[in-house]
């Protein structure tokens, strides 16, 4: 390509990309910076008076603190889901992927079915009322793992196929049983494909509204998508606290994004491929 | 991207000759470590599944049932509201699946070209696919309010009249579709991008040696060699826009009226009401539409993939 | 009232929003004398709505009380509004859990929790007597009484501003034709004739929850022959009106032009401010009013939706909640809050709530005033309550409320179904409610 195209060409694409991806949450940041009757006219124009400060204490204090609250709602949902996650899939993926047997179709069926059938919502709700977890966070950090598991078997037996057959064979040779050859040897080989499943996952996690809606409402059990959705229609007019509420929840994600770049396109694209 | 070489699902067969015949040696791979992952995904996944066939025939209150065959499929389609919502629902995976395979086919030839901010481009076009759906929902619900809303004013400072994006019934779900592509648009063009780069150079020289300009390029060579990723976003955002909930509860609550329901939010507004066994009837009904689409859709097209 | 995005849910919801921080205070204001528990004092435990200012007024009796009773104290604790606050007071009436007293609605769904088998009667109490005579039909099951009123009346009918009534020498309307004169009249001025509010779908309902009294009017076993199934909205007459006149304010232009995505708080505004001049809405919208425009809120007044009979004008209302005790509640419990009840139920009580919040209708026990303080709005409100001319609302008499009411008014008032379509998918909606229910007569 000819340098000046190449400049005409990516002066132009990175003036569309700002107005149709940037503009968006430039919007939601400086409105989070307005006064309450300034953001009430949901103008995209550079406040007059920055109040970032004030409002994010406003938010935060909001309903006796419910967003912190529901920030340690969704930091333990994330982490403990998708570290029962990971460990899980990657036994299922190392067996799966080591020993074919008859087992392995029906496997992989139950695999694939899992990434396509919705999730029965009203019956799992039951279920969950029979063990006694519904409205429990442990509950839904169980139906999170069924629901991720999938996707990160998948994950974890495209990964395992890459990792030499000669490392298990002399491990079991130094007498090694299967629980040592997994965890000593093999689980921290996995470690690339372990953090694309962990961010990957944090992410859905982090940001699933669907099933903590259906399987832990309440006031006091919010996550943070849902205090979003409540705020919605308390802060009516007090847009300024909505979208500072708003910005407070994007920055877990960009974060990640910041440190992770790398993984998650890789971990996305994997997944996605294998779907 | 070397995860996505080793796909296939046919998995080595080396390790069968180590175990001989008829005795059962403990394997240094027991099936036993299928176990935790079983038990937590029968009990929480496979039993609501199969349950939910049960259930879709009953009236349930959730603390008693009571078996009524059919009824609660025939509710649904006496009601004009819930038809709507299953025609709303193949609209809606239709649309942003194509939309979503063009776009992002042309950011992904875009984006490997070599213009410049091309590693900036790339993450600017990802990042709306790790955000809230909720906090986009709620964001372009005040920019596509018809009324002083920033989308409306700025085509209004340019001489065009916006129209009522999510007020007027014809547009509301199209609307909702618009921005489910724009947040899910980057996962298609990464990967996209990921199907291109795979395709070897020679192949672009050699047609260039024959004289190929871009367009043919593009049709001849690109197209069909990165026919896998094309395969891949088309199956899955078919999967996602089918079973979407998030974007358009957050947007229009299937509003205004019953013009942007799908199935989804009719199975959680039923839900709402009380209607459990009404609601896992639609449950039901999005399985199989699910179902009913994407499985011979994906083999017809892995099967076209075979033959070139 | 079932489920959460019925008026009364919604309405507590956004109450919420108003004074947030109390929900946790309550329940620690609640609890004050606790450690002091020795020397025969008795502890109540009332479980109520976790919305603020249900927790608010409460916390405001509950202290009252305790001055009159130094001996009993109170703990308030909360449980979640709308269906799933359902559940957990069946649950807890079904597994003898529930504590001394709690707060549950009146009508449908007080009839739903088995009143005879759970609760204690409270028929032969002295206060009993001063019960209004619809709120008493409320919490009446086979003949005995079992609720304390709690809070305000809430009526649904057309909030105008005076102001500009006054400016253009309007006349307070009395049947839909001369209301409808009274629009031009405000068109003509450059007004906004009705104010709607489609970006909170519940407030769309109005013209047809509030119609009821005229329905009732007209067809007075209305509610008996629709619960039973023979009485339907597209078919009667008087109960098609509601949906005409959603239609006939929409194909006039007579709303507000952002009515589509306009929020409650909004329309408030408008009304306040005297841009719009009608509001249908629910009188717990006062609250909010009060906030949106402090200064227009002293010219807002209240009148019945007009039906076609200026003689039979008046308001359709709803009952307050009320406080019920479990039969598990025995002894020495069973004694105080029996004195809790009472307390609740007597102008103390009365007087006790409306200094927690300002009331937004008039209570339902003889002897208790409002404050002085109340808006016009509720004055008007009161003058009906007092001169008879009212019945209470469809969802008292009969347990049947279609859940997809709200998009079906929606549509109605946008235009894009037509009234007598609505109206009659609205009856579907109302035969799928019938059915789950098992009610008689429905196939």
């Amino acid at each position: 390509m000819r340098t000046a195209t190449r400049y005409w060409l990516g002066t132009a694409a990175i003036l569309a990309f700002a107005v149709v991806f940037i503009v968006p949450f430039l919007f939601i940041l400086i409105t989070a910076m307005k006064t309450q009757q300034e953001a009430g006219l949901l103008e995209f124009t550079w406040p007059t008076q920055i109040v970032l400060l004030d409002n994010l204490r406003e938010a935060l204090a909001a309903r006796d603190f419910i967003l912190i609250i529901a920030f340690i709602n969704s930091t333990i949902l994330t982490v403990s889901s998708v570290a029962i996650m990971v460990i899980m899939a990657a036994m299922v993926g190392f067996v799966l992927q080591r020993r074919p047997s008859r087992w392995s179709g029906y496997v992989n069926f139950l695999v694939l079915a899992g990434l396509i059938i919705p999730p029965a919502v009203v019956p799992t709700i039951w279920v969950l009322q029979g063990l006694g977890l519904f409205r429990t966070m442990p509950g839904l950090i169980l139906v999170e793992v069924a629901y991720g598991l999938s996707f990160s078997i998948l994950l974890f037996r495209a990964f395992i196929a890459t990792v030499p057959r000669e490392l298990d064979e002399a491990a079991i040779i130094d007498g090694a049983g299967p629980l040592r050859l997994f965890f000593r040897v093999i689980f921290p080989l996995l470690r690339p494909v372990a953090v694309t499943v962990v961010v990957v996952q944090s992410v859905v996690v982090f940001n699933d509204f669907t099933h903590p809606l259906y399987f832990l409402p309440g006031e006091q059990n919010a996550t943070v998508q849902l205090t979003l959705y409540n705020f919605q229609s308390q802060y009516e007019t007090q847009y300024n606290l909505l979208f500072t509420n708003i910005l407070l929840i994007t920055i877990p994600p960009l974060v990640m994004y910041l440190f992770f770049n790398r993984q998650i396109v890789a971990g996305m694209t994997a997944g996605a491929i294998k779907g | 991207m070397a995860i996505t070489t080793t796909t296939s699902s046919a998995a080595p067969r080396g390790a069968a000759h180590a175990r001989p015949a008829g005795r059962r040696p403990r394997s240094p791979y027991p099936a036993w470590f299928f176990l935790p992952a079983a038990i937590i995904y029968t009990i929480f996944f496979l039993v609501p599944t199969f349950a939910s066939f049960y259930f879709s025939l009953t009236r349930w209150s959730l603390f008693e049932f009571e078996f009524i065959g059919l009824e609660n499929f025939v509710q649904f389609f006496r009601e004009p509201a819930l038809v709507t919502g299953l025609v709303n629902t193949v609209v809606y995976g239709v649309v942003t699946s194509a939309l979503k395979v063009v776009l992002g086919l042309l950011l992904g030839v875009l984006l490997t070209s070599q213009i410049i901010a091309r590693g900036f481009l790339r993450s600017v076009v990802f990042f709306p696919v790790l955000v809230s759906t909720i906090g986009v929902g709620i964001t372009f619900q005040v920019l596509m309010d018809p009324f002083g809303g920033p989308i409306n004013e700025a085509l209004a400072a340019v001489g065009i009249t916006g129209p009522g994006w999510l007020t007027d019934p014809s547009l509301a779900l199209l609307s909702v579709a618009l921005v489910d592509v724009w947040k899910g648009v980057g996962l298609a063009t990464v990967i996209y991008i990921a199907g291109i780069v795979s395709i070897p150079q020679e192949y672009f020289e050699a047609a260039r040696v024959d004289g190929a300009g871009p367009l043919h390029q593009f049709r001849h060579v690109l197209l069909p060699l990165a026919r896998p990723a094309t395969v891949t976003v088309i199956i899955l955002s078919l999967i996602g826009g089918l079973r979407s909930f998030d974007l358009i509860w957050a947007m229009t609550r299937g509003g205004p009226g019953f013009t942007s329901d799908v199935i989804a939010s009719v199975i959680y507004k039923q839900y709402q009401a009380g209607f459990y066994g009404l609601s896992t009837a639609g449950n039901v009904l999005l399985f199989v539409l699910v179902t009913a689409i994407v499985l011979p859709l994906s083999r017809f097209l892995n099967r076209k993939e075979v033959e070139l | 009232m079932r489920n959460q995005t019925s008026p009364r849910g919604r309405l507590r919801m956004i109450a919420l929003a108003a004074g947030a921080v109390l929900a946790l205070a309550g329940c620690s204001a609640g609890s004050l004398g606790s450690s002091g528990g020795g020397g025969g004092g008795v502890n109540l435990t009332w479980v109520l709505d976790s919305n603020a200012s249900t927790m608010k007024a409460a916390e405001s009796v509950a202290a009252a009380f305790k001055a009159q009773n130094p001996d009993i104290t109170v703990d308030l604790e909360s449980r979640p509004s709308g269906s799933e606050g359902d559940n957990i007071v069946k649950t807890r009436l079904a597994t003898g859990d529930m504590p001394d007293l709690f707060l549950y609605n009146s009508g449908s769904l007080f009839q739903a929790i088995g009143p005879v088998q759970n609760l204690v009667p409270v028929t032969d109490e002295p206060w009993v007597g001063t019960l209004e005579e619809n709120f008493k039909r409320v919490v009446t099951a086979d003949g005995n009484v079992f609720g304390a009123p709690f809070g305000s009346q809430m009526t649904g009918a057309i909030l105008y501003n005076k102001r500009i009534y006054a400016e253009l020498g309007l006349q307070i309307p009395k049947t839909w034709s001369e209301f409808m004169a009274n629009n031009a009249a405000v068109k003509a001025a450059g007004r906004v004739p009705v104010i709607q509010t489609y970006g909170d779908t519940y407030t769309s309902q109005l013209f047809v929850l509030g119609d009821f009294h005229n329905v009732a009017a007209s067809e007075p076993d209305f509610a008996e022959r629709y619960t039973a199934g023979q009485a339907k909205f597209a078919t009667s007459p008087a109960a098609l009106k509601g949906w005409q006149h959603l239609e006939e304010l929409h194909d006039l232009g007579y709303y507000n032009e952002d009515f589509p995505t306009a929020k409650m708080e909004e329309g408030m505004r408008k009304l306040g401010d005297g841009e719009g001049v009608h509001y249908p809405m629910l009188t717990n919208g006062i609250t909010t009013l009060a906030v949106a425009s402090p200064e227009g809120a002293k010219d807002i007044g209240i009148f019945p939706i007009p039906g076609d009979d200026p003689a039979k004008n008046g308001l359709t209302v709803w009952s307050p909640s009320a406080v019920y005790i479990p039969k598990t509640t025995e002894g020495a419990q069973l004694d105080a809050a029996k004195k809790l009840q009472a307390f609740i139920a007597s102008p103390a009580g009365c007087a006790a709530y409306a200094q927690g919040v300002r009331p937004n209708g008039p209570f339902a026990v003889d002897g208790c005033e409002l404050p002085d303080d109340v808006l016009p709005a509720v004055r008007d409100f009161q003058s009906f309550v007092d001169a008879s001319a009212f019945s209470p609302a469809l969802e008292f008499l009969s347990p049947i409320k279609g859940p997809a009411l709200e998009q079906i008014t929606v549509e109605v008032g946008s235009g894009i179904r037509p009234a007598a379509d609505g109206a009659a998918l609205y009856d579907e909606d109302v035969r799928k409610q019938a059915l789950q229910l098992g009610l008689p007569g429905w196939d």
